[in-house]
């Protein structure tokens, strides 16, 4: 590419043949990107740019739309349906994620010695995230089930007499979705942990072990920090994916019982899809997008530093 | 960033880069034994926490309907009910579902296959002013959750007409950025100079995408087409919006309305459950390596 012709007058054949060959690669080049491009720019980059400018109108469904400036969400201070739903939404977060975290991560550990059976294992764990959120939801609904239901009666063999009624209470709800959302993604962040620790030299291990650090030391000081884009890039994900939780929710308990687990996506739903009042389930939605885009900032803040 | 020529393929464990806990010295092969044991011992127990609620799904769809609740809980059925499986066929929609899911899958997975490698190789290997910046955009939308610009979107789409019709989910489900950037990882790891060395030769850039890419990139195909396959049969919250017409219904939202509809009949519940998920575990039983890789990959900064 850096090849000019030395000393030569500007303009000449040889020029113009190179400038009208990086126009044509630049053109064959956008003719690459385009047909995934309108499909991205029309149905992703479009409605994003779109939503912040519904989120100040009160548009629905019959109505025109019409600016009515921030008082979508002004109203979403006063409402409590969305304080409730965006509790609820930190509340599975907040659970969701360092159990998923630290489950993936230990059985990620586990999987990466000499065992027999690993293999299977490794199959085994990521099947529940490649099986549909509907009959993944359907079948722990029945195992939840209060009386007889073979998790309660496998608690009633440890002794709990007064088991939890699960998806059917609205304390026990919460923990009910948590569970399984917990067992249906640890799988999926157990490969990345298990890509992530393949890159781990080993002899930093070996250096380690010799200078007397024992398999804690060696974890906290070895493992860890050669772990962590992995483990960046897993919070990330997880984090996203928490906030934006709604199938499983929607699947297993609907929100209920109550308003026990409305979570913040699938208010956006109701408002929007259900009751057709676009611009203020837009306002909602603008809500999530800033909540993502702030963890994911910040996260990358605090990655950033502690890699300077 | 990523320097190998090939898939950055999960080493079998303990080949590469031998775990923590591998004993190597003697101080080690002391603990060696009782690790490995209690090893086992949580493998076995997390095995078992990850697949009873499957093995409990099928023992119930050969259940009669009062023995699913059982007490205490049986695992395998005196008798098994085999009728489930010939009954759930006469009494629900199931093969109309299924089929709308296979057109479904087929279509999305075809054209994110090819979007998404074509546009893969304009951002790895042509050259156009923007094309960094574009490809961050790109990024940058795969951390915004759909269900934040959903409404927008089926407002759009109610304006042209697409709701409840099935090309509404394929729009949805075949351009997302996230097959761009697993085929532009992949696509990095094969060397500029293969693409030079084809130029030179007289090829054309189609030419070079087709002749050398395609064929180089298979692995990475099939786990992109396994991926999106995959996605899109399970896929609940698309169809949900869009398909309002008993008769385009996925396999997922039938079995929704089957289990409001016959919610006492757990035992034919688990049947249709069952059902649905039996494709999925075909199809990621004989292509797991191909989902390995492809998340492996999905999860290497570039």
């Amino acid at each position: 590419m850096s090849t000019t012709t030395v000393g030569g007058p500007r303009n000449t054949a040889a020029d113009r043949t190179k400038r009208w060959y990086r126009a044509r690669r630049s053109l064959q080049g956008v003719s690459f990107v385009l047909p995934n491009f309108l499909g991205f720019g029309l149905l992703t980059l479009g409605p994003v740019v779109a939503l912040f400018y519904i989120s100040f109108t009160n548009w629905n469904v019959f109505g025109k739309a019409k600016w009515i400036g921030l008082d979508n969400f002004t109203r979403l201070l006063g409402d409590a349906s969305f304080h409730r739903a965006l509790l609820n939404t930190l509340y599975y977060s907040a659970f969701h994620i360092p159990l998923t975290l630290a489950l993936s991560l230990g059985l990620a550990l586990l999987l990466n010695r000499k065992l027999r059976g690993v293999q299977f294992f490794r199959t085994a764990a990521f099947f529940p995230y490649v099986t549909s959120i509907v009959a993944i939801a359907i079948a722990w609904n029945l195992l939840f089930s209060r009386d007889a239901g073979p998790i309660n009666q496998i608690l009633g063999l440890f002794g709990v007499d007064d088991p939890p009624g699960w998806t059917a209470s609205s304390t026990w709800a919460m923990p009910a979705v948590i569970i399984v959302g917990v067992w249906r993604e640890m799988g999926y962040y157990m490969l990345l942990f298990l890509a992530g620790l393949q890159t781990v030299p080993p002899e930093l291990h070996e250096a380690a072990r010799i200078d007397g650090a024992n398999a804690w030391q060696r974890f906290r000081n070895v493992t860890l920090p050669c772990l962590r884009p992995t483990t960046f890039f897993v919070t990330v994900m997880l984090t996203i994916g928490s906030f934006k939780v709604f199938d499983l929710i929607l699947v297993m308990t609907n929100g209920g019982p109550g308003q026990s687990t409305l979570v913040l996506s699938q208010y956006i739903y109701q408002k929007g899809l259900v009751e057709n009042r676009f611009g203020y389930a837009s306002a909602i939605s603008v809500v999530l997008f800033a909540l993502c885009m702030l963890v994911t900032v910040v996260q990358f803040a605090v990655n950033r530093r502690r890699n300077a | 960033m990523a320097a190998p020529h090939t898939l950055p393929a999960l080493a079998e464990p303990g080949t590469v880069g031998a775990g923590p806990a591998e004993p190597s010295d003697r101080r080690g092969t002391r603990f060696a034994a009782p690790g490995r044991i209690l090893g086992y011992a949580v493998l076995v127990v997390a095995a078992a926490g990850l697949l009873l609620p499957f093995f409990w799904m099928v023992s119930s769809s050969l259940k009669t309907d009062n023995a699913v609740f059982s007490i205490p809980v049986t695992w395998f059925p005196d008798s098994p009910q085999w009728a489930n499986y010939v009954e759930i066929w006469r009494i629900s929609d199931m093969l109309v579902w299924l089929k709308n899911t296979v057109f479904l899958s087929v279509v999305v997975t075809a054209l994110q296959l090819f979007t998404g490698s074509f546009a893969a190789y304009g951002f790895a290997k042509a050259r156009f002013p923007g094309r960094n910046l574009l490809f961050l955009v790109y990024i940058g939308t795969i951390a915004v959750p759909w269900q934040a610009y959903m409404i927008p979107q089926f407002i759009m789409m109610s304006e042209v007409g697409l709701t409840n019709t099935p090309w509404a989910v394929i729009a949805l489900q075949a351009f997302s950025a996230f097959g761009v950037f697993l085929m532009r990882q992949y696509y990095m790891t094969i060397p500029d100079e293969l693409c030079e060395a084809a130029r030179v030769d007289g090829l054309s850039e189609y030419g070079i995408y087709f002749r050398i890419m395609l064929p180089l990139s298979v692995p990475a195909l099939a786990s992109l087409a396994l991926l999106t396959f995959v996605t899109t049969w399970n896929d609940y919250l698309g169809p949900l919006i869009y398909l309002r017409d008993p008769d385009l219904w996925t396999i997922q939202l039938g079995l929704k309305s089957f289990v409001s509809e016959y919610s006492a009949e757990h035992a034919l519940i688990m049947t249709g459950s069952v059902l649905s998920v039996v494709p999925i575990a075909v199809v990621f039983l004989l292509g797991q390596k191909y989902f390995v890789q492809g998340v492996a990959t999905s999860g290497l900064k570039g």
